[in-house]
Formats: structure tokens, sequence, C-alpha cells
């Protein structure tokens, strides 16, 4: 929780669009839930060999809570914000589109590691988190790059 | 992201026709406050239609608005 106060406090600092906040939402969600997740699943491991780890609920339960988690910020944000705050205009809708797209990069890196993997016979343990892996980081990476769109600018000229 | 070399006269317009301010101009464009800031700042540069749409409420032609320099630190 500490890392939506500091979203707050920034906030607070200066004029953030609802899709800036949304952007900050996105990325502590997203490592905060892979950070929880690891911590289960190394937790565990201590008893057994990593791979035979029971991975499964672990990885559900946390991007589970994570999406109904985001749900909820973003429904609290938006009613804490002023009228017409969740407004999403052409900025934001550009500024999305390039932070999807550098994401995207790690999602691709993701496949074709998990496609070699599963082509290498490597545990399923292994492709399901390399899996998980790209997507939290790619998740985080275009949350980065759409924030330091809004704050150090962003140009379509 | 590499910075845009033009620049703009929206701030010392909106103060020329009436003190509008930044929340009336992004009303009368269509697009949130936090984004006329980041017009006027340089922090980005709209698409030609805003820019029009952004002359036409200051009651200017586009190049009063916005500026290009015709070489290094020169402006038009």
């Amino acid at each position: 929780m500490s890392g939506l106060f500091y979203i707050r406090f920034i906030a607070r600092g200066r004029h953030m669009s609802f899709e800036e906040k949304s952007a900050w939402i996105m990325g502590v969600l997203a490592a905060g839930a892979y950070a929880v997740y690891l911590a289960a699943v190394l937790g565990l491991a201590g008893s057994m060999p990593l791979t035979d780890v029971p991975y499964v609920a672990p990885l559900l339960w946390t991007v589970g809570s994570s999406i109904v988690l985001s749900i909820v910020l973003h429904i609290l944000i938006r009613s804490l914000s002023a009228k017409g705050a969740g407004m999403k205009d052409q900025r934001d809708r550009e500024i999305y589109r390039f932070g999807e797209h550098i994401g995207q990069s790690f999602v691709v890196i993701g496949a074709v590691a998990a496609l070699i993997m599963a082509m290498a016979e490597v545990n399923q343990f292994w492709i399901a988190n390399a899996i998980y892996l790209a997507f939290v980081a790619s998740a985080i990476l275009a949350s980065v790059a759409k924030i330091v769109a809004y704050r150090r600018g962003f140009q379509t000229w | 992201m590499k910075p845009t070399r033009v620049t703009n006269s929206i701030r010392r317009l909106r103060f020329e026709n009436g003190e509008l301010t930044q929340a009336e101009l992004a009303e009368r464009i269509g697009v949130t406050r936090q984004t006329v800031i980041a017009i006027e700042q340089g922090r980005y540069s709209p698409s030609l239609e805003l820019a029009f749409q952004i002359a036409h409420v200051l009651n200017v032609p586009l190049d009063d608005v916005f500026q290009y320099p015709d070489s290094e630190g020169e402006a038009s």
C-alpha cells in the first residue's frame, strides 16, 4: 500500500492526469503482485525442489487479486478526482499506445522463450514462470514508458 | 524523447483573450487541462487538427500560436 501513498504524494505535488495515475497503479500493482508471488513460491521452495512447488494457486491468486485491486483503485481515483477527470484525450491515447507498444516487446520475448523451453521439454514450472515474468516485465515497462512520456514529454511531430 | 523545436505563444494569447484559463481552453478544445499545460510547456506537440482548434479559440492564425525556427535558435 505504501506505493499507493507514493502515487498520491506525487499526484498532489503536480497536476497528474487520471491516465498517468492509472499508469502508476498498473506498474506498482504488477511489481507488487509479482513480489508477493515470488515470496510465496520461494517460501514453499525451502521444503522441496523449486520445480515441485505448487505454483499455480499463488500465480492465479496474485494475478486475480491484482486485477480486482486495479479495478477498485481505478474506481477510487475516479471518485476522488474532479468531475470529468476520467476523460481520455488525444495525448492520453497516444501515450497509451506508445507505452503498450514498448511493453509488447517483453511479451514477444517471453513467448519465444516459452516456445524454446517447450521444444526443449523443460519442466512446465519454468515455462509458466517465464511467461508470467514476461507479462509482469511488459506491464512494468509499459507503465514506466507512459510515466516518462507524461513527465518528460511526448512529441508526435 | 527528442525535444520539439516547436515553440508556442499560448500562454500570452490566453491572457490577451480575456485571461482565458487553461481549464477553459481545455474545455473548448476537448482535452484535459494537463494536456493544455503539456502543450504550453512544449512537452507535447498536438495534432494539426488540435493546433488549428487552439488557434480558432485564441482568434489568431496558426503560426501566431506555434512557431518553428528556420535554423538553430531562430524562430520564423
